[in-house]
């Protein structure tokens, strides 16, 4: 009875995760949810499965999640690590807007699309580095120091693209936004290759062993000699380069860099699917691909709201019961309570149960 | 009812209380008259901060009782036993710094008229108030435009306002100068002499002996004694406080003489101001170098000063004979050093990652981002050092922090181990763990010396000190004050040391 909390929270047993078979793996409550989801939209909407080939490419309600949810999962793919490190990034949607911006405004000018991507990118990590350095050389809390770019960034964005919504017409751009590779999406491709890639990193290396032990105790971490600082700076500034490539893809969707809405919000619900994805925001443990999972999870909601019938609306107020049934899930209320339980099945023999539950 | 106890203002009779297994007071009776100082003395974990906890209702004691001027009490809450007549001011001053001195003395319990707060009367009151203190201070003036030593004060006076019969003062002098402490301790002479009882916490001990008229001493949540303060030297309480009875097992020393090699690492007039006073040390391979000295008195910072963790500012650090920079704690591991700190739990376990990652956390951090340590490399390091130690855990993927205390610092000191370190500091390797992880821990000290690796370690517990070490520095008031070797390395003579009495005193 205590499986849904004991998955959400990261904490226990994740060493074993990493190396579970798939079906363990794929019957985790974050699946079950997207699964469960995607059955209302089927119910919602019979032909939600169907998936037809058209011009050489995929079309149907699942792909467009896929599609849909990319954004959010890009800049999730940034935020699993941050908040690895008991952070967290509020900046990542005006960094967005300010990538957009630039490539636009580069495009627009006559630059090649190919110095426009770089620039634009380059833009995002040196957003990252800017909340990076706020967070280790002036030791400000990330939720402040993220919120100055947060604000400022939507300001700056605004003067890059001088107060209008600048179109372009740059196929490279439009393709990154709308195009397709071997019958997929642009974006959903990016996203597959971003998250294996940016698993492999963090797995392969020793970078997503040392970002947990920052984030578990970050004074442990010191005298254990691990450079904790440089080690945020890192991974700040990939949040940023994520934020960019969002913020790409964004544009390259409507054609035109918005200052004012491009990205707007997409923070809170990156922050979201991180959580979802069962990474705690006390830091720690993490998963990549989880969090990608829980970036689909909030778009399989939205998508059902919207062919529901139901007013996109009413998209915030289930939004935001289900983070609140999440951070219920994880206080330290539930904890104590689901130990009470576990006292109450074995009486005397806490730790002794808890460890059998793990074993 | 006891001589002693006949006329107590408040008294503590076989106080016990347990937290978890442990038991944090055990049977512990105090009493404190009208009109004395009474100093609270012992090391860290002693249990002091327990007995005052119970003394002014924040615990509840799981048995014994708290009588007030004969009476039995059971107070709810602190503010409960501040309606009582106790009060109490800690080190850190509890008031608001952005109210003004007036409001703070008298916050809560403001006079008013029709809900309204009277402003003048309560200005006139705090004068009025502070000039018993000898305090002619402008008190509509915030607080925090105040020295700590007036902030200080001020707490007091508001306690002594709102309760009256005792006052409890937990490390009032820590963040004070030496003047400011006359101050103090002059008005803690004046309230002496209108007849409140005071107890006195602190690790000064020239302090206590400055202020108070008796001192009771506790060690591992036991009374070893209450004593008159004339009656005693501060070597008989230094030896209260730190070691068992001079009855101790003089086999024990028979270290001092055993030989080891070639210089490892060496401290030439390292220093940092405010934090240690610069001091010079060698310590050779094979060599254990014990560290005693009382609670504040330098050595935790001498050892966060070698590893990096406060970057010394005089001095240099050779190793080999080479000359080395260590300004953080990942250069010292770049050198080879180890440092398993004080608390474990703070700065030492990373409590949701698995015992396995906890060993070989730090051999990673020296290896760097791009060199992983694969799982069967993790595997078998892991395994290896835990079967070394004897760390018991059902298996090396559970969280370490479901582990005993005692199995916990063996993985610190495995993990630590695995980097293979020529010099290692340990601070305070056995506190807060059980007697039998205890015994382990010595002995795994006695064999790293004896496969030799350097050793520097800080205990405040005398013989543990004695069991193994083959050199002891002693520091008091954050300077290296003596170096004992050979038949000097005794209980006895530590004990004299600390308490500045040694004949076997060197200038650093």
């Amino acid at each position: 009875m205590t499986r849904p909390t004991a998955q959400i929270r990261p904490a226990p047993q994740p060493p074993a995760l990493r190396h579970r078979s798939v079906t363990t793996a794929l019957l985790r409550p974050q699946f079950l949810a997207l699964l469960a989801l995607l059955g209302i939209n089927w119910l919602l909407f019979p032909g939600f499965f169907s998936i037809t080939w058209q011009d050489g490419r995929l079309f149907g309600s699942l792909i467009d999640v896929l599609n849909r949810g990319t954004p959010v999962a890009i800049l999730a793919i940034g935020m699993t690590a941050v908040i690895a490190t008991k952070g967290v990034d509020l900046s990542v949607g005006a960094v967005m807007a300010i990538a957009g911006a630039v490539a636009a405004v580069m495009v627009t000018s006559g630059q090649p699309a190919v110095l426009a991507v770089a620039a634009a990118l380059a833009v995002g990590l040196l957003c990252g580095l800017w909340n990076g350095i706020l967070v280790t050389t002036l030791s400000i809390q990330p939720i402040i120091a993220t919120l100055v770019l947060m604000v400022a960034g939507r300001g700056l964005a605004q003067l890059i693209t001088e107060g209008s919504i600048v179109t372009f017409t740059d196929p490279v751009l439009i393709f990154i936004g709308t195009g397709s590779v071997a019958g997929l999406p642009t974006p959903v491709v990016l996203l597959i290759g971003l998250t294996i890639l940016t698993t492999l990193a963090v797995r392969r290396t020793a970078l997503g062993l040392l970002i947990e032990a920052v984030g578990i105790n970050r004074s442990a971490a010191r005298f254990a000699g691990i450079k904790a600082g440089a080690l945020l700076l890192v991974v700040y500034a990939f949040a940023g380069l994520c934020a960019a490539l969002a913020g790409l893809i964004v544009a390259g969707d409507i054609r035109g860099a918005d200052a004012n809405n491009a990205g707007l919000w997409l923070e809170l619900d990156a922050i979201l699917a991180v959580v979802v994805g069962g990474t705690s925001l006390l830091g720690g443990r993490f998963s990549i691909p989880m969090s990608v999972v829980g970036a689909m999870i909030i778009q399989a909601m939205n998508t059902g709201i919207l062919i529901s019938g139901f007013s996109p609306e009413f998209n915030l107020v289930v939004k935001s019961a289900v983070i609140i049934l999440i951070l219920v899930l994880q206080s330290p209320f539930a904890a104590s309570f689901v130990q009470r339980r576990r006292l109450k099945v074995a009486p005397g023999a806490q730790v002794s149960a808890q460890q059998g539950d793990r074993a | 009812m006891t001589a002693e106890a006949a006329g107590a203002l408040l008294e503590a009779r076989g106080i016990v209380k347990i937290f978890g297994q442990h038991r944090a007071l055990d049977d512990v009776s105090f009493a404190l008259r009208a009109g004395e100082v009474h100093a609270l003395l012992g090391e860290n974990g002693a249990g002091k901060s327990t007995l005052i906890k119970i003394l002014t209702g924040a615990y509840r004691p799981d048995g014994g009782e708290v009588r007030l001027q004969g009476a039995p009490v059971s107070f709810r809450d602190p503010l409960h036993a501040q309606s009582h007549g106790i009060g109490t001011v800690y080190q850190e001053v509890n008031l608001l710094p952005n109210r003004s001195v007036a409001e703070n003395l008298f916050l809560g319990h403001q006079p008013t008229r029709w809900g309204l707060i009277r402003r003048k009367e309560i200005e006139a009151h705090a004068r009025q108030v502070l000039a018993t203190y000898g305090l002619e201070i402008d008190v509509r003036e915030e607080l925090s435009s105040f020295s700590v030593a007036i902030q200080q004060i001020v707490a007091i006076a508001r306690a002594v306002e709102l309760s009256g019969k005792v006052l409890v003062l937990d490390e009032p002098t820590a963040s004070l100068d030496r003047n400011e402490v006359e101050r103090l301790f002059e008005v803690i002479r004046t309230l002496k002499a209108r007849g409140l009882g005071i107890i006195f916490i602190t690790h000064f001990l020239d302090q206590v002996f400055a202020l108070a008229d008796r001192v009771t001493i506790l060690r591992n949540g036991r009374k070893i004694a209450t004593e008159r303060l004339a009656e005693v030297s501060t070597t008989d309480v230094v030896r209260m406080m730190l070691g068992k009875d001079v009855a101790f097992d003089h086999h024990l020393t028979g270290l001092a003489e055993t030989t080891h090699g070639a210089p490892c690492v060496g401290f030439a007039g390292l220093g940092r101001k405010g934090s240690v006073a610069p001091f010079t040390l060698e310590v050779h391979e094979g060599e254990v170098v014990g560290v005693a000295g009382l609670l504040g008195s330098g050595r935790t910072e001498m050892a966060r000063l070698m590893f990096g963790i406060d970057p010394a500012d005089s001095g240099q650090i050779t190793i080999d004979g080479k000359s080395v920079t260590i300004r953080n704690p990942a250069q010292a591991v770049a050198a080879g050093f180890g440092f398993c700190p004080e608390d474990r739990k703070l700065d030492g376990i990373f409590g949701e990652l698995s015992v396995r990652e906890n060993i070989i956390i730090a051999l990673q951090a020296k290896l760097g981002w791009f060199r992983a340590l694969n799982r069967d490399d993790q595997i078998d390091l892991a395994g290896r050092y835990a079967e070394a130690l004897d760390i018991r855990a059902a298996n090396h993927d559970m969280p370490v922090k479901l582990l005993s205390g005692g199995n916990q610092q063996k993985v610190i000191l495995a993990r630590w181990l695995a980097i293979d370190p020529s010099f290692l500091i340990l601070d305070e390797p056995t506190r807060g763990i059980d007697v039998g992880a205890h015994a382990e821990i010595v002995r795994t000290i006695n064999r790293l010396r004896e496969e030799g690796l350097g050793l520097f370690v800080i205990s405040s517990e005398l013989d543990e000190v004695v069991a193994y070490s083959n050199r002891v520095v002693v520091m008091r008031d954050r300077q290296m004050v003596a170096e004992l070797t050979g038949a000097d390395v005794a209980p006895d003579r530590i004990v004299q040391a600390i308490a500045g009495t040694s004949l076997a005193e060197v200038t650093p």
